[in-house]
């Protein structure tokens, strides 16, 4: 009698316990300093990890301070941008004449600031003798929607590759790498054939590809760089001798100097030149440009040279507006540092 | 008389706690097939059954998009197919042995740890897979891919061997004694009492535990999630990665695909079917069990 009353107490207890748990949480967060500084930042997922790990640890450094890193996409990061609702802008391609235009109009001025290089790496198992290198179009024939079912063998695509089955493995569909692998090699954001591995987990097509030796895959450089054991990298020939001819492979060499193309391309964050008169903004950019790089490498893409981290600090601090990229797209000749010399 | 008022009181309250968390139960259940209803009537609004049902190529992430579920059922079928192939004679060997061979103190040791096997969080079973056994696998099978059905499979055979084995032995436990001894008695040696008499005695209750068995390997997520890769193919070779329909659901819900969309309700709708394939095989099991049943008194 005794022991079930007790249960039953205890029973009735809980709850409302748990409940005042839950509702004291409450009051101590919202009793932080009464204005916080915020700062906001938007735009591409590709972008997001790094301005992330800078902000987490800029708000460590700065108590009092909030970044807030929105994921819309480069394009919606620019939109609202461009309305004057952000601070900054993260973005996994050049501003576009369009949104140029679009932040004329409202007057939002901007400093374009590139922050890194991001370089995918297309691997095999390191007992593939044969496919040492290929071309940007086999790339495309072997990816795009069509070959759906219907390239499933290597010699399909080479004719003097084995006649055996091929194992695709690459991005889930929710990754930036899937946009921008889409996007470079098939020439259209997400179109993809559908009846490879999938994943958003790297690990996966590391354990993929490393353990068939039929396999093929495609995933962030950096990445490749911490399993270079288990894997084999595929040089890739762009058809184009004059960023380099013939099929280069990706190394922090080559994909800095601009020769490993089509699979590597600067990303950059835009700061509103009228949100750094609030000096939290002003010293969040300027963490970003000095503590912010050794950051760059952990997760998961290639720092700029420190020439160019030099150029791009100058440029922030002459507050030099518009873009370098006005009238060409990404993928032309100049490189990055002949871009910040000009 | 307070004494007994407040006894009256426990005593209702108790009562009313456990009819709420029997009618819980029965609440959630329901609840969750009327999600599972509801969700896959919006997505056959949008595709015909036929062609969920009976479509060959299987890609709604993707920008040609198909819905065609068969690649994800091989998957399963082809995974369950070999979890079947280790557990059923493995299982039933271990039960017979137990019940018509080994000495008491051998079973009342062994039973529980086979059990144990059994208690194995699967996604240790799932890295074991993927880590251990594909690796030593490859070393025998030529052409085993990294991902691959066969891995898994096994491993997942030995994972639900002791359900296999358990219900078997108790079903050829509950056989009665006179059975054996007027077989023995017949001249019937062990063997051929057990495999003659006992085992067609407990056929109702092995295959019960068979059909179980299936439907347990069907539903089974992390060790196929895991080792047999994440990719439809509509085969039925063992070496290559593939994909069953409780990997798709939980690669679909990993991600960040955003609710309402026809990708979000194709998981409702492979649910749905795998439901209603466990919930058949369960039903027949039962079926199973009534009907073949063989009274002893």
């Amino acid at each position: 009698m005794n022991s079930i009353a007790c249960t039953l107490r205890t029973g009735l207890v809980v709850l409302p316990l748990l409940a005042g748990a839950a509702c004291g949480g409450g009051p101590s967060e919202s009793g932080a300093p009464a204005a916080p500084r915020v700062i906001t930042a938007d735009g591409s997922s590709t972008v997001a990890p790094v301005t992330e790990a800078v902000a987490e640890e800029f708000q460590r450094a700065n108590p009092g301070t909030r970044v807030t890193v929105g994921t819309s996409g480069t394009g919606g990061g620019f939109q609202k941008f461009c309305r004057d609702e952000t601070d900054i802008s993260d973005a996994s391609r050049p501003i576009t004449p369009g949104e140029v235009a679009a932040c004329a109009k409202t007057g939002v001025a901007y400093i374009e600031i590139p922050v890194a290089y991001d370089g995918l790496a297309v691997v095999v198992n390191p007992k593939n003798t044969w496919a040492a290198s290929m071309t940007v179009a086999e790339l495309k024939a072997l990816w795009e929607p069509a070959a759906q079912g219907k390239i499933t063998r290597w010699n399909q695509i080479r004719a003097n590759w084995p006649d055996r089955e091929i194992h695709l493995f690459g991005a889930g569909v929710d990754s930036g790498t899937f946009d921008y692998f889409t996007e470079a090699i098939v020439g259209k954001t997400k179109a993809s054939r559908g009846d490879y591995t999938s994943s958003e987990d790297d690990n996966v097509i590391v354990q993929g590809v490393g353990g068939d030796e039929n396999a093929l895959g495609y995933f962030g450089f950096a990445y490749y760089e911490q399993n270079h054991d288990k894997l084999k990298l595929v040089a890739i020939d762009d058809g184009d001798d004059k960023n380099g001819a013939g099929p280069i492979a990706p190394s922090p060499e080559s994909v800095k100097n601009g020769t490993y193309r089509p699979l590597s391309r600067p990303i950059f964050i835009y700061a509103k030149v009228k949100a750094l008169e609030r000096p939290e903004v002003k010293s969040f950019i300027d963490f970003y440009l000095n503590q912010g790089i050794p950051l760059i490498r952990e997760v998961g893409y290639i720092p700029l040279t420190d020439r160019e981290y030099t150029m791009v600090r100058g440029r922030f601090s002459a507050r030099t507006t518009g873009s370098m990229f006005e009238g060409v797209d990404s993928h032309s000749q100049l490189t990055l540092e002949q871009r910040l010399t000009r | 008389m307070t004494r007994r008022r407040l006894r009256l009181v426990v005593e209702f309250v108790i009562e009313r706690a456990l009819f709420l968390s029997a009618a819980g139960s029965i609440l959630i259940t329901a609840g969750i097939i009327f999600v599972l209803l509801f969700e896959t009537a919006a997505f056959l609004r949008e595709v015909p059954l036929a062609d969920f049902l009976f479509g060959t190529v299987w890609t709604p992430l993707f920008f040609d998009k198909h819905f065609g579920v068969l690649p994800l059922v091989t998957g399963t079928l082809l995974a369950s197919g070999i979890a079947m192939l280790v557990a059923l004679p493995a299982g039933l060997m271990t039960a017979i042995y137990l019940s018509e061979y080994a000495p008491s103190v051998v079973r009342r040791t062994v039973k529980p740890i086979l059990e144990l096997l059994a208690g194995v969080p699967t996604v240790v079973y799932g890295y074991f897979a993927l880590l251990f056994v594909t690796p030593k696998l490859q070393a025998l099978v030529p052409g085993l891919s990294g991902f691959n059905a066969l891995s898994p499979g096994i491993v997942m055979g030995i994972m639900i061997l002791p359900l296999v084995s358990s219900l078997s032995e108790d079903a050829l436990r509950s056989v009665p004694n006179g059975l054996r001894e007027g077989a023995y008695a017949l001249g019937a040696t062990r063997m051929e009492a057990a495999l003659r008499v006992v085992f067609p005695a407990a056929f109702s209750g092995i295959s019960a535990a068979c059909v179980l068995a299936v439907s347990r390997a069907i539903g089974e997520t992390m060790i196929v999630a895991i080792a047999a890769g994440q990719q439809p193919r509509l085969t039925l070779d063992p070496r290559v990665p593939v994909e069953t329909m409780t990997a798709y659901i939980v690669q679909v819900s990993l991600g960040d695909t955003p609710g309402g969309t026809i990708e979000y309700r194709t998981i409702f709708a492979v649910g749905m079917l795998l439901f209603v394939s466990t919930f058949v095989l369960n039903l027949f099991s039962n079926w199973l069990r009534e009907r073949f049943r063989e009274e002893y008194s």
